[in-house]
């Protein structure tokens, strides 16, 4: 089990490799379907994503009506690969150094983790309990036109469990379990004749 | 017929006094129907029925230690046991609010979807369900949760006189993943019998990967057209993991898929592994002579789905798993 702490860096994160189990601590933004296609328009950033963490996630928020506080109610990742037309870009010109979500992304996204210093983790999906008791508190909403799902939410974590799946060397996960999965297939539908 | 009338009547007015009062106190009572709905909601969303984990237990068991995959099968062990203590939602997406309804005959289905619609407001706002209905065309969410087609009720008239409600939660990333096939299918050289189905189906599993939150359970439908073949295929999944299929080829075909599944290696997560899936249930249906469909739903392993039967005033006489 490696960590990470905040403040991150690339540094830190060209020194993870595939199948690592980390767990993070510090700050982390939600940002999930709207919030990429925004940031793909050109529209700028209502919070500074320069060595950041983004996290594709549509979280179950309550607000206390008496102290008008937030409160995280369930928060795991979504399908990453929806925002692997616009990730890339996201990585390029904001200067993310993590993604976390789910589902693993394609070529665009492991070409910008080896080139800008960014790295894909993987959370455990459908873990939204385990993943909401290491939120420790919300600090900010942003976007919140989007409706509370698709806002970007403040976050800070800790222990938040992940797999590295896709690393800043050029290797993924999915690619390899995708490819032995086919040539698995092959042989299982010859045998079906 | 016409004798049966006048009771029900008397029943619905009780329902609707009990109603009010329900709502000023938060916690659901025992007693009406919207309440018996906002505890079937409630515990839906947090706490997953015995035969699922059941097999999730089995296929933590069986992960090699120390791998990324026997790790996510303990977190989302950890999981089950945290949304049940805190009674909250065991994944963050609360899916399609799917009802099916077992009903007999002078079943009033307008009340009872209004009842249903206004416990799906209360769950929204007491965070058992997140807001996830969105406009396909404004793009806005809309906060009740409700609006045109949600949630999906699915009527069904029976010979008993009882009333049963299920409900599934069915969240995107296991939707997304879903599938419908026309057989002849080139690309695998699946043809139009039972062999075309199984190559069909696994390519549907292999397509998937780790996106629909494995290990999943598959909900097959052979045959039947574009609609009813996806209809059939969700309600296979309302079948208990350990039932037997009463048809023997299906039956034989629903361990096949799932003993083939677990040699493609692509475990929980999609990390590797050798849980792909946890379950697979197949039902079939006619189909037109030009038509071969098989449709595939792929659940997650927060496999939601719970029942109750619903006593005459409308409280919770069973669960149903």
């Amino acid at each position: 089990m490696k960590t990470l702490k905040y403040p991150f860096s690339q540094a830190m994160v060209r020194e993870l490799h595939v199948g690592d189990m980390v767990n993070i601590t510090g700050k982390i933004f939600t940002g999930r379907d709207s919030v990429h296609k925004y940031l793909h328009e050109g529209n700028p950033s209502p919070v500074n994503l320069r060595n950041q963490i983004i996290y594709h996630c549509g979280p179950v928020v309550l607000k206390d009506k008496k102290t008008g506080k937030y409160r995280v109610v369930a928060a795991g990742p979504t399908t990453s690969s929806r925002e692997e037309p616009y990730q890339w870009q996201v990585i390029r010109d904001h200067g993310l150094v993590g993604v976390i979500g789910k589902g693993g992304m394609g070529p665009k996204t492991l070409n910008a983790c080896r080139e800008y210093g960014c790295v894909y983790f993987h959370a455990i999906g459908g873990a939204a309990q385990v993943l909401a008791e290491r939120i420790k508190s919300v600090d900010g909403v942003y976007l919140e036109q989007f409706g509370s799902p698709e806002a970007i939410w403040e976050l800070t974590v800790e222990d938040f469990p992940v797999v590295v799946t896709i690393d800043s060397h050029g290797n993924s996960l999915h690619q390899q379990v995708l490819e032995s999965s086919q040539s698995v297939l092959k042989e299982l539908i010859g045998q079906g004749h | 017929m016409a004798k049966k009338n006048p009771p029900k009547k008397i029943t619905k007015k009780i329902t609707k006094k009990k109603v009010a009062s329900s709502r000023k106190r938060k916690v659901p009572a025992n007693g009406d129907v919207f309440s018996s709905l906002l505890e079937l909601l409630r515990r839906t969303s947090a706490e997953l029925p015995d035969d699922i984990q059941k097999v999730i237990l089995t296929a933590l068991e069986r992960e090699e230690k120390n791998t990324t995959a026997e790790y996510a099968m303990k977190i989302i062990q950890d999981n089950i046991a945290l949304a049940k203590a805190k009674s909250q939602p065991l994944c963050q997406d609360t899916g399609t609010v799917l009802f099916y309804i077992s009903h007999p005959a002078n079943f009033d289905q307008l009340k009872f979807m209004d009842k249903a619609k206004k416990a799906i407001v209360k769950a929204t706002e007491l965070g058992y369900l997140r807001q996830n209905s969105v406009n396909s065309v404004t793009g806005k969410s809309e906060p009740t949760n409700l609006g045109p087609g949600h949630p999906s009720f699915h009527f069904h008239q029976h010979k008993s006189a009882n009333v049963e409600v299920r409900v599934m939660l069915k969240g995107g990333g296991c939707e997304n993943v879903g599938i419908q096939y026309s057989l002849p299918y080139g690309p695998i050289e699946a043809g139009r019998d039972m062999a075309g189905v199984r190559k069909v189906i696994l390519d549907g599993v292999v397509k998937a990967q780790g996106q629909g939150c494995g290990p999943g359970v598959l909900g097959i439908c052979i045959g039947g057209d574009r609609c009813s073949g996806y209809l059939e295929s969700k309600e296979q999944l309302l079948r208990k993991l350990d039932d037997k299929n009463p048809d023997s080829e299906l039956a034989k075909m629903e361990e096949d898929i799932v003993q083939s599944c677990n040699k493609l290696m692509i475990g929980p997560m999609g990390f590797g592994g050798k849980t792909t899936l946890l379950g697979c249930k197949i039902g079939a249906q006619q189909r037109v002579p030009a038509s071969f469909f098989v449709s595939i739903s792929y659940m997650c392993w927060a496999f939601r789905r719970q029942g109750i039967q619903l006593s005459k005033n409308g409280a919770i006489a069973k669960w149903l798993y």
